[in-house]
Parts: structure tokens; sequence; C-alpha cells
């Protein structure tokens, strides 16, 4: 279908597009496709090496998962985090990665934990780490006949996991700063929301990490922060705050999950 | 007893104008300025939509005066040929396709020939901004007593202060909305409103009908809190235009968008206050001045002005006081009536600047406002001899003692050094709140109540005054069955429909079951007396004298009226402004506790008390409610609650960007009572409804000031604004 219908739009949740859908009248003329008919595409497997998440697994579902909450931990700190439970109950990580928000919930944490997308096509299957996924804003690795059919992400073990969400108030509202950072075998990984045209890993603060420099104030992460990211003024705050909370957020974290950084 | 129309809305029953069936309707829809000021210099209809399906209305449609019909007359109902702020209405266009409407108001454009607009109304305009005589100044008013200026000069400390507070959304849970439609010659409109009486007036003006030409019926009313005041009025017009011109009824209903972009929001304020004290920290002047944004048109402001500088000095005792009020007119969307009318902003400004003058003489806040606390038989602002008989004292001293503030000082200032990144503090506000229409406003309105005895013996209670969610009908239904001794169940309670109900004023100003409660008691007197009974008859006998009238009367109605009058003693002077303000005032002493996350720069409240003598409390939960709900609207308007402005409009008008608290944001709220009664009131009641809206800002503010030792003076504080407050300090 997506082949004849190279500009239909795959809906899985669909939370975002009908709260608009009153408003945004040319939303109407377009062509969408809804997958809520396709049951294999929701589940949470794991094998060895890996978590899989089908494109239409819900917030909901992972909140409820045993294992997901000993091993991916930040996946239901995020998902508490978006909206409320009706939201929760039909919103899909797949959705929010391809609808694309710079201030999207679950993508941060599924970024700190190396998520790879999984797209198929009548052509075959492609995998696309998420990490270099957005090209720009709302601009992704996804031709139009590809569909999003899952979510992988490998199984490590984590020394520090942290997701810190700064909303207008403590429930139901869009996110102004996000951070997810983890630290495996693999490294650090930090990855901040809200902050520039699309979710991003922070480079240059994970080779502050790395090196372990000594990190005694929330300025000594701001620097690298700006290097990152480019936060700017809009309805909901402002660059000044976004840049300046980014680091301070991010500081604290460090000092709770691994004191002696300093 | 129980909230009488509480289970039908719990289980979503009840039916809210647009749950009403109005059967061939059409759906109304407005075509708004896009622009703050100018001249319309044309209207284009845009291709690929069939105009001829669709009514519209223009100024061209309006019978009367193109006038709304208010304090002034200034506004028009639809804008002829200049506009003066964004979202004004300029066309009505109907059609029975609700998504069609819609699509056809985007493919209108309106051309304006745009001039210079005024959008500060903190700074005098531009002589090209200029639009009402030599300043935009909509209203100036004042207040004096003894010789300020005198007193400061003497005065052992001066203090002097700034402070602002922003506008407000209402985010009443149901959006305006209304039918119009024509039967046998009569306008007709029901809708979502708190005055019905209001819309009358404009209907009649606008519309050049008699009274006996129109119809107004309350429908149940999701909320309301000053914004379904006067804009009903507006919405009235626009559908009974339309309903006019289509000879078919029309329902317009407002999304959540057009809402708050196009209707009123609570006036934004700033203050100014120079105050003088003596040594010993008693106050001897107080110079206040006070400037609101109006908006593009007088609206409601000269009143919301008038009861801002009435609050201004707050509940203290000083000889020499001169408070000066303006209100300025600039091109934004004209700003209305919000619960608390204009007190808010300036008791605001005075308890903030008390914890500020303490701080500068080194007196504890608290000790500071006890000193200064007016007493029986001392004067406000205004020269009313206060002589109620209530422990105000004793209202300052269950806040502290409720909040713990000596303990808490202490554990806060242990837990401040420790925490790495949290910060907590404590504040109070202590204030007054007038209940009633201002001045002589309650005698120009002569209200009145009228209550009917039924044949099967129960009773009816006829006024317009509208159950918004604030308990109307429960507390009038209360008041009717103790003072006839019956059973709850006996009341009946009209809806409010202007061709059955006697005009019982506006529903606002806290003015509800303490003034028209009061007239539902007096009817209820006058009706023992018209079935024959005497005044202090009470239960059955009273069903059995009903019952028994209407056999000996058969076809005949057993019905009485009272009419407001004035109590005893009250006098006012509008040309002065001296005189009795109010009937009475409620008392109230508020105390907050906050947290500062100094990563995020975010306050959250964490504990707060409510202590307050609002004479006989009529209904506990209730008046609870009303405490509670007052103070989680406040926490938005002092932490969350921004409305960001582009041109005069509201940029942020979806519930997503204009940020209310959740339960999640809100603390436990403890509400206390002293219950002093109040002889005009219903059983000893004195108004309740706005009190709680004062309180909360002052005491959050102050509470953050003294966790993170920033000058919180403007509202609201959200994580940017105190970011930069805080610029500078090392925390």
């Amino acid at each position: 279908m997506l082949v004849q219908e190279p500009n239909s739009i795959p809906l899985a949740g669909a939370t975002d597009v009908l709260v608009h859908w009153p408003a945004h009248l040319d939303a109407h003329a377009k062509t969408y496709l809804d997958l809520s008919g396709l049951d294999d595409l929701r589940h949470i497997s794991w094998n060895q090496e890996a978590l899989t998440l089908g494109a239409r697994t819900t917030y909901w579902d992972v909140i409820q998962d045993e294992q997901c909450h000993q091993e991916f931990p930040l996946l239901q700190h995020a998902a508490r985090q978006v909206g409320a439970v009706q939201i929760q109950s039909r919103g899909t990580w797949a959705g929010n990665i391809v609808n694309a928000s710079p201030a999207a919930d679950g993508v941060p944490v599924l970024m700190a934990y190396d998520a790879v997308v999984v797209l198929q096509s009548t052509a075959g299957t492609e995998e696309v780490p998420l990490n270099e996924f957005y090209m720009g804003y709302k601009q992704m690795r996804r031709r139009t006949d590809q569909l999003v059919v899952a979510i992988r992400l490998p199984r490590r073990s984590y020394a520090v996991q942290v997701f810190e969400k700064v909303g207008a108030r403590r429930a139901q509202a869009i996110t102004k700063v996000g951070l997810a950072m983890t630290r495996s075998s693999v490294g650090w990984r930090v990855v901040a929301s809200a902050v520039a045209p699309t979710i991003r890993r922070c480079p240059s603060v994970e080779r502050l990490l790395e090196q372990d420099a000594p990190v005694c104030s929330p300025d000594d992460l701001a620097e690298a922060f700006a290097t990152d990211t480019q936060p700017i003024d809009d309805i909901r705050s402002t660059s000044a705050y976004r840049a300046r909370v980014l680091a301070r957020v991010a500081f604290h974290a460090l000092q709770s999950q691994a004191p002696g950084r300093s | 007893m129980r909230r009488l129309e509480g289970i039908s809305k719990l289980s979503g029953r009840e039916r809210y104008v647009d749950d009403l069936p109005c059967d061939g309707a059409l759906w109304g829809m407005t075509v708004r300025s896009p622009s703050p000021r100018g001249r319309i210099r044309s209207i284009e209809f845009g291709p690929g939509v069939e105009w001829s399906q669709f009514v519209v209305v223009d100024h061209r449609d309006i019978p009367g005066p193109n006038e709304v019909f208010l304090i002034e007359r200034d506004q028009p109902v639809l804008a002829s040929d200049y506009v003066r702020h964004m979202h004004e209405p300029i066309l009505l266009i109907a059609h029975e396709d609700r998504a069609m409407c819609r699509a056809a108001v985007k493919q209108i454009r309106i051309i304006i020939d745009e001039q210079p607009a005024a959008l500060d109304y903190r700074v005098l305009p531009a002589s090209d901004q200029v639009q009402r005589g030599q300043d935009n100044v909509l209203k100036t008013l004042k207040i004096e007593k003894g010789d300020v200026e005198h007193a400061l000069a003497e005065a052992a400390h001066v203090v002097e202060g700034v402070y602002e507070t922003g506008a407000q959304e209402h985010i009443y849970i149901e959006n305006q909305g209304m039918l119009a439609w024509v039967e046998q010659g009569v306008v007709v409109t029901q809708g979502s409103m708190q005055c019905p009486y209001y819309v009358v007036n404009a209907l009649k003006h606008a519309l050049a009908r008699d009274e006996s030409q129109v119809r107004v019926i309350q429908a149940p009313t999701g909320g309301g809190f000053g914004g379904k005041e006067d804009y009903p009025s507006h919405l009235a017009l626009h559908a009974a235009l339309l309903a006019l011109k289509a000879n078919r009824p029309v329902k317009m209903i407002y999304d959540r968008s057009e809402d708050m972009a196009a209707t009123t929001k609570r006036h934004p304020a700033q203050v100014r206050h120079r105050t003088g004290f003596d040594a010993s920290g008693k106050l001897v002047a107080q110079a206040i001045d006070v400037v609101m944004d109006g908006g593009a048109y007088v609206t409601l402001s000269p009143v919301v002005l008038s009861r801002g500088i009435i609050h201004a000095a707050g509940p203290y005792a000083c000889d020499n006081v001169r408070i000066a009020g303006r209100a300025m007119l600039t091109n934004a969307v004209p700003f209305g009536a919000f619960r608390g009318f204009g007190a808010p902003q300036t008791l605001f400004a005075l308890e903030r600047h008390m914890d500020v003058c303490a701080e500068t003489l080194g007196i504890d806040p608290i000790d500071l406002r006890r000193m200064n606390l007016i007493r029986d038989g001392q004067e406000t602002a205004t020269g009313q001899v206060i002589n109620d008989g209530a422990d105000r004292e004793r209202v300052l001293d269950l806040a502290t003692k409720h909040i713990e503030l000596p303990e808490r000082r202490e554990q806060h200032a242990t837990f401040n050094i420790t925490h790495p990144f949290l910060r907590r503090g404590i504040g109070l506000a202590m204030f007054f709140h007038g209940a009633g229409f201002t001045g002589s406003g309650e005698v120009a309105l002569q209200s009145r109540v009228r209550v009917a005895g039924l044949k099967d013996g129960r009773i009816e209670v006829l006024a317009s005054s509208t159950e918004m969610g604030q308990g109307t009908l429960t507390v009038f239904t209360k008041i009717a069955a103790e003072r006839l001794g019956i059973d709850p169940s006996q009341v009946l309670i009209a809806t409010p429909d202007t061709a059955r109900v006697p005009n019982s004023g506006p529903t606002v100003a806290s003015r509800t079951s303490m003034v028209v409660g009061r007239l539902v008691e007096r009817a209820c007197d006058a009706l023992l007396e018209q079935a024959g009974l005497s005044r202090d008859a009470r239960g059955e006998r009273v069903q059995q004298a009903i019952r028994a009238w209407h056999v000996a009367h058969p076809n005949a109605q057993l019905s009485s009226e009272a009419t407001y009058e004035r109590p005893p003693g009250v006098q006012w002077d509008d040309n002065t402004y001296r005189g009795d303000a109010y009937g009475t005032y409620a008392w109230a002493a508020y105390a907050a506790e906050v947290e500062v996350d100094l990563r995020t720069f975010t306050a959250r409240v964490i504990d707060f008390v409510a202590v307050q003598d609002v004479g006989k409390v009529l209904h506990e939960t209730l008046a609870r409610g009303q405490i509670q709900g007052g103070v989680v609207q406040a926490i938005g308007w002092a932490l969350l609650e921004e409305c960001v402005w582009e041109r005069g409009g509201m940029k942020n008008c979806q519930l997503t960007n204009y940020i209310i608290p959740t339960s999640d944001d809100v603390p436990p709220i403890r509400v206390y009572w002293m219950q002093t009664p109040y002889a005009h009131g219903a059983q000893g009641a004195k108004g309740i409804g706005e009190l709680p809206m004062d309180g909360p800002g002052p005491a959050i503010a102050n509470a953050i000031a003294n966790a993170i030792g920033v000058e919180a003076n403007v509202l609201p504080l959200t994580p940017e604004r105190l970011m930069q407050m805080m610029d500078g300090a090392h925390v």
C-alpha cells in the first residue's frame, strides 16, 4: 500500500494527529494507513542479545512489563511522563520516533539505549541506528515505501541510567528540556531533547565524560552542551533557560548517579 | 445535603448548550480581525466556496445601534470600518455543516490598513498611538484621606516597591456557547452564562426590541469565573443576528483556541507603593499607584479598577492614604471580569510589599502585619468604620499556627544548607475581600427574588442567579428549606429563564449567597404571610397552608417577592470615593510553603493553609470547594499561567501551551473557618467566591523570596522568570 500511495501516513496510535484534527483542516485531505489491525506488530520480545518492541507496542505495554522494568528502567520512566494514561495506552514507541518531535519523550531513552529502527518494504529490511535516523527537523531516513516494523535495543548492563524531563508542570506537559544518559561497556550516551531541531546525542559531552574530566559545577558541562545543541526561544521557553537547565540537570544527575566525579 | 445536580454532572448526563437538541440549526462562526488596529480596506471572499449556501451577517444587519450595551457603548457588536484589536469580530457566517463553516472562515480575507497599535499599558502612548482623549486613559479613580506627602516626609522609614501581575485565562471547563432562535416574534437565546439579564439588555439595545421581544435562558454552565459575565452578551447577539437573517435556529460553540484568543482575561496590572512607617513600625502613610491594562474597549474596566483600588491599601489602619488608579486603553483584546475583579492584583502588590517593608525595617513580617491590622472602630482607606466583631488578629494567628511557622522556619534553615538543589521557604498574606457590588451598586441593581407556593405544597424559588459550578442550586435550596423548616426535596429552583424569573442581579461579586440568599429568606417570609401564616411558621404546617390556599384560590398563583434594601447606616459617595465601599468584608490569612528546585528554577507549593472569616458557612463542602478551587486557580496565576502576547492577541491559546495546574501541582490545601455572622447575609453569610483568589499570589511570592532571596515582585513566577531574577545570585 505504501508503494501505491507513497505519500500516505502510517498511523500507530494517532495520538498526535487526532489532537490537532479539528483545527488542522489540511490534514483531512491526506491519506492515512491505519495499522491498528496488524496484531503481529504489537509485541515485546527478547533474545540473547536484544529486546525488540513492535511498531504498535504502546507505552502502557512497556510500563506493565516487569522485564523491561528490570533491564531498561528508563523506558518506564519516560513512558510514565507521556501525557496521561489515555495517551500512554494508545501512543506507541514507533509512532513517537516517526512523529519526530524534537520534544519527544520516548525517543531520548531509546537513543540512550542505542536503539535500532527496523524498516521494512517490499524490497526488504533495513536497519538504521536511531542515532542516525534524523537528518533535520521532521526529516528522517525512512523512504516513503518503508514501514517501521520494530525497534531493537541491545541488552547490556548499565552503570548509569538517567532520564530527566523538565516540563512546565509536573505532569501532562510538553518537554521544555529533556535529558537521557547511560553508561555501559560501550561508553557514555548523552541524549538531549527540545534543544535542537531533532533529538540528538551530545558527542562533546560524551567525550568529556569519557575523558573523566572533572565536573565540579554545571558550568563545566555547559560549554560542551553548547557545542552539541542549538536551543531556541519559542512559545514554551527560552534558549537561555534551556541551555542553563540542561547543564544543571545533567550536573546534578551525575552527582547523584556517580558521586565523586567532582 | 448533597449537591443537587452533582450526580448528573458526574455521570455525564447534564446537558450543556452543545448537548441540547436544536432541530434544523445552522452552525454559526465568526470572522475576526487579523490586526490590532486599523481601517478595514476590503473583505475578500475566496474562491472554491459556494458562498450562496452561507448566511453572512455584517454590521449592516444590526437592527439597532451597533453597540454592546454595558457601562459605556464604545464597543461595536461587529466592526464596521475600523478594528481596535486582534480577533475583533467583523463578520458572522452560518452553514448547516460545521466543517464547511470552519473551512469557509479561513477563505475570507480581511485587508486592514494598519495604524500604530498601543500595546504596553505601562507607558504613555506615542502621539500616533492615541485613540482616546489625550493619553488613552479609559478611567481614573482616586481615594484620598489625610495628608500623604506630609506623613511621608515625617516618616521614620519610607519603603518603595513596584509590583506586576499578568493576564489570566479563565479556563472554565465548558467553552462559550449559545443557541438562538426566533419563536413567535421573540428572539430567544440559550447558553452558557452568568448574567441572563445582561444578555437581555444587550439584545434589547442592539436588536432594537423591547423586553417582551427577547428571552434569555441559561443552560447548565460549566464554569464562569467572570469569563461569562459580559462575554455571553456578544455571543448571544452574534447568534441572534444570524438566526434573524437565516430565519433558522443558529448554534455557536467556540472551540478552546477561539475561546482563549477572543474572550476576556484578567487585567494585567502594575502597582507602585511608597509607604511610610514610624520608628516602631506603625503605618503612617500609603501612597499607591495602580495602572491596569483595559484593552481596546471600556467594557468592565472602570469597575475592576474601582474594586482594585478599594482593596489596594489592605486590611490595615493608616491615617494617610492616597490611591490613584488608572485604566489604559490599549489595542489588546479587552480584559474583563475575573474572580477577584481587580483585588487580586492590588492585594498581590500590597502583601508582597509588606514583606519587603518588614525586611527593610528589620521586623518579622507577621509582627508587622499584626501591629497594623485594622481593629474594630478604625477606618479603611475610604473612611469606612469597621465594626463587625471579627477577630482579625486570630485569623492571622491561626494561619501561622497551622502552617507551624516557627518550627518550619527552623527546619528550612537546616534543609537549605544541606540539600544539594532544593530550597524551602514560607510566606503569608493577610487580606480582605468586600462582598457584593461596590459602593451604591447593590442599591442601583434593585435585585428581586420571587418564591412561589405550588399546589402540591412544594416551594419554587425564582431568581436569575445562575449555577455555574459554585453551588447556587444547592445553597438556595438549603436556605429556602431551612427558612421554612421543610425538607430540601420540597424546594424547586427555577431555571434562569427571563420569561419567568425576576432579575436578581448578575451572578458575580461574591454576592449570590449573601445578597440574593438573603432575598430568598425574605421572600420566604413574605410567602408565609401570603399564605396566612405567622413568620415563625415552619414545616408541614407551611406546606398544608400552601395546599389549602390553592384549594381556596383555584387557578391563582401564590407567590411573593423580596427586593433589595440597603442595610441601615450604609453610606457611599461615588464622587469622593468616601464611605462604606461594601456592606461587609471577609477576612483571611493564607500561608504557603514552597520548594524551589535550583536545577530547573521551578517553584512548587508543598503545603497551604487558608484561614478565613466568611461569616456563617452555609454548606461546608461547597464552601471548602470554593476555597480550594480558588487557591488552585491562584497557584496557576502565581506560578504557571502566562499569556504570551503577539500584537495584542494571545499566542499560546491552546491548553498544551497555556499551563494550568494539574492535581499533581497542587499541595494539600487546609481550610479553616471563623464564622462571625453578618446580619444582612443569608443566615449570617458573607461573600466567599472571590476571596481565595486574593491571597495565594502574595503568600507564594513571599515564600519564594524567603526560600531563595529573590525579589519575587512579578507574577507569574515561571521558571524562566525566576532564573532571570536569580541571575547574578550564586545559588
